[in-house]
């Protein structure tokens, strides 16, 4: 090879490697935390149980606080009900007409305040149902009395109202859908096995990018760690737990905490060695699966097809839905305190807390294979917690 | 005259083209191609190109090995639709991944996880025939087989985690899927799920072979390349010039730390901890699921693991205490 061709092809590496030099650095730049970042020590010395802050995150952060709206003062309980000075009150009948009335505007304000009471009432008749938004409003007062009145486990005395969610929009920003399979497979090629494409919900990682469907719908186990150091009575697998990781992933983005928010990361599974956070977290997977059962899956039918995801599922809850980055849905301001008569106390109307339903069917069951590990269970031993689904063939190729 | 700079040289090693020492005997060990001169490769290491083997098994082993590649890259490919750009963009994220836990050892549909297998399989062959072409050549030229076990030591953390562990746990879903991510997050839950490698002895002593060969290919090197500037590298030289450069190699790690290497023992030392290093890895993952479930635990039973105050007063397991939701 002649010397000038080869002085060429090395200028030429030369150039392409600043090229992608530039390229890494900018990338770099533009996705990284940068410092400085702020330390902060929860855990015993020497665990490394840290929160690690960046400003600007704690600055966006606290850019939701200050857009709280105000509450309107208190209105008296004395006077005429609700029940009897309007038509077709369902829930809120034993509010006085000056109660009732505060709250209207103060869910105007906290869900649509663009909109105004057109977006879910026919302004010509206030009682008419017509609107599926009017319906929809109904049960997620029924939902919100329930999470106040029986979710204190995961909400304490902060409480929610429609804003901890909506935010001032019409439909809160962070929801989620079914996602069984969003990346079409072709001929005899793998099918799509629910994992290996990145999406922000669990950080771009390449773990299964629907965690939710399984666990914050149905109750597929998470705990996939044994509890005795030798083999006897854990039969989870590695494909389990990865499902069980992108969970954790989801947590840890919805609440802009580390893992060591809530655990010691030498044991994961270990209960004494974890913040008293983590007991408020398995509360609060429970009270997402009873929002998503019995309140946005029981309004699939009112939701018009625009609202509902690809699978024609309802919009659906999960950590991000209240915590919007936030370890305490802003910043653990109470606006509860000025409706506690309203959005709380036991609610009457509300079914009591109903078992999420049997496992999932199609191709979310195909990719999440609970089979446990045969070889491990001796026999004799009773059939672990998560029960086969794999058991009947994984449904052909499209 | 020319010489060596240290950390970085403009010498290319360039002598009178030699094509090798001659084989006894057969034939077949022949090698193929005219030699020829390459700069780039100069700037690397010899510029000498040439003249190869490959034979019969050198030839199947590439083909093996295409094939395997083409299996990965193509159900990537599928994965996304064919679509060159998403291939592009996704490819660090993109896998194949092994059958579902439901399969067991049994051969999937293609579909659902029989690419996988067939994959590893054509991998497999491929390594294993490399494997014997590395043996072979050594042999051929009288040299001892050290490189050709070297290299087995690899392979056998290999198939540990990709055939002799899932076979033992009665489950292709227990081995490691294709893809750069991917696998990456299948370390990470593979630990996550058997309480935390670290207290996993072999992975300790994997750790300490790993690190150690890197501190020892450190010193080494950096010897080397501090007394070439007396010529360490013609080693020829140093068997009848002693007092020179090697001298003063050993002689500077006797006054640092009052022990040298030999020229030759250094190498037994890298070879060693290099093969070690996944030899040991592979015990430990042999026996996580089989022997043991909960590394930590298991440490916490032999002493292995400190214990640190409560910070927080008891925290207790939410699922346990009466009336708890499922």
């Amino acid at each position: 090879m002649s010397d000038h061709i080869t002085k060429g092809i090395l200028y030429g590496l030369g150039l392409v490697g600043v090229t992608a030099g530039a390229l890494l650095g900018v990338t770099t730049l533009l996705s990284m935390n940068h410092p400085p970042i702020v330390s902060v020590q929860r855990g015993f010395r020497g665990t490394a149980m840290d929160q690690l802050y960046t400003p600007k995150a704690l600055s966006d952060s606290a850019a939701i606080q200050a857009k709280i709206p105000h509450s309107l003062p208190p209105a008296s309980a004395a006077g005429v009900k609700a029940s009897v000075a309007y038509k077709n009150v369902h829930v809120l009948g034993n509010l006085s007409v000056g109660q009732f009335t505060r709250l209207m505007v103060s869910i105007t304000n906290w869900v649509a305040p663009k909109q105004g009471c057109a977006y879910c009432h026919n302004v010509a008749n206030m009682a008419d149902d017509g609107n599926y938004t009017k319906v929809v409003a109904r049960r997620m007062l029924q939902m919100t009395q329930n999470i106040n009145g029986n979710w204190q486990s995961h909400v304490q005395n902060v409480g929610v109202t429609c804003y901890t969610c909506h935010g001032g929009n019409p439909v809160p920003k962070n929801i989620w859908f079914s996602n069984p399979a969003t990346q079409a497979t072709m001929g005899v090629a793998e099918t799509t096995t629910g994992m290996a494409h990145p999406t922000q919900l669990i950080n771009y990682s390449s773990l299964p990018y629907d965690p939710f469907t399984p666990f914050l719908e149905h109750d597929y186990k998470i705990r996939v760690q044994g509890e005795n150091a030798l083999p006897v009575s854990n039969d989870s697998s590695i494909k389990e737990t990865e499902w069980t990781y992108s969970l954790m992933i989801h947590f840890s983005q919805s609440l802009g905490v580390n893992c060591t928010y809530c655990h010691n990361t030498r044991d994961f599974g270990n209960w004494a060695d974890s913040s008293p956070a983590r007991v408020n977290a398995w509360y609060g997977i429970r009270m997402v699966r009873d929002i998503n059962n019995n309140y946005m899956d029981t309004l699939n039918g009112v939701f018009p097809g625009y609202r509902k995801g690809a699978a024609g599922d309802s919009p659906k809850v999960y950590c991000a839905t209240c915590h919007q980055g936030v370890y305490k849905p802003l910043y653990g301001v109470s606006m509860l305190k000025g409706f506690t008569t309203e959005l709380s106390g036991p609610p009457s109307t509300t079914a009591a807390y109903k078992e999420p339903p049997g496992l999932p069917t199609g191709a979310i069951a195909t990719a999440y294979d609970a089979t446990p590990l045969s070889p491990l269970s001796p026999p004799g031993t009773p059939t672990p917690s998560a029960p086969s689904i794999g058991s009947a063939p994984p449904a052909t190729p499209k | 005259m020319a010489e060596y700079q240290n950390i970085f040289t403009r010498i290319q090693v360039r002598g009178p083209i030699y094509a090798g020492t001659p084989l006894e005997g057969n034939a077949a060990y022949g090698r193929g191609g005219v030699p020829t001169f390459n700069h780039l490769f100069g700037r690397l290491g010899d510029a000498q190109v040439g003249p190869i083997y490959l034979g019969t098994i050198g030839l199947a082993a590439l083909i093996c090995g295409f094939v395997a590649f083409e299996i990965i890259g193509l159900n990537m490919w599928a994965s996304v639709g064919w679509d060159p750009v998403q291939f592009v963009r996704q490819l660090p994220w993109l896998a194949l991944e092994p059958p579902a836990p439901s399969y067991g050892l049994h051969f999937p549909p293609l579909a659902q996880g029989g690419w996988w297998l067939m994959a590893g399989f054509f991998l497999t062959v491929s390594i294993m025939l490399w494997w014997i072409r590395i043996y072979r050549r050594a042999r051929a030229l009288g040299l001892g087989t050290h490189t050709a076990w070297a290299f087995a030591a690899a392979i056998w953390l290999y198939l540990v985690l990709g055939f002799i562990r899932p076979l033992l746990m009665g489950s292709w879903a227990e081995a490691v899927p294709f893809g750069i991510f991917p696998h990456l997050d299948w370390t990470a839950a593979f630990s996550l799920r058997y309480g935390n490698l670290f207290y996993n002895p072999f992975h300790m002593l994997s750790i300490v072979f790993l690190y150690g060969s890197t501190l020892l290919f450190a010193m080494h090197a950096a010897t080397i390349l501090a007394t070439s500037r007396f010529g360490a590298e013609r080693e020829l030289e140093q068997i009848s010039d002693r007092g020179t450069a090697f001298e003063r190699g050993g002689l500077f790690w006797r006054w640092t730390m009052g022990f040298c290497a030999s020229a030759e023992s250094i190498h037994r030392w890298a070879w060693w901890f290099a093969v070690l290093c996944p030899l040991t890895g592979g015990i430990g993952i042999l026996l996580t699921g089989t022997v043991v479930d909960n590394w930590y635990l298991w440490g916490t039973h032999h002493g292995l693991v400190p214990s640190y105050p409560q910070t927080w007063g008891t925290v207790v397991d939410p699922a346990t205490l009466p009336g708890a939701p499922k």
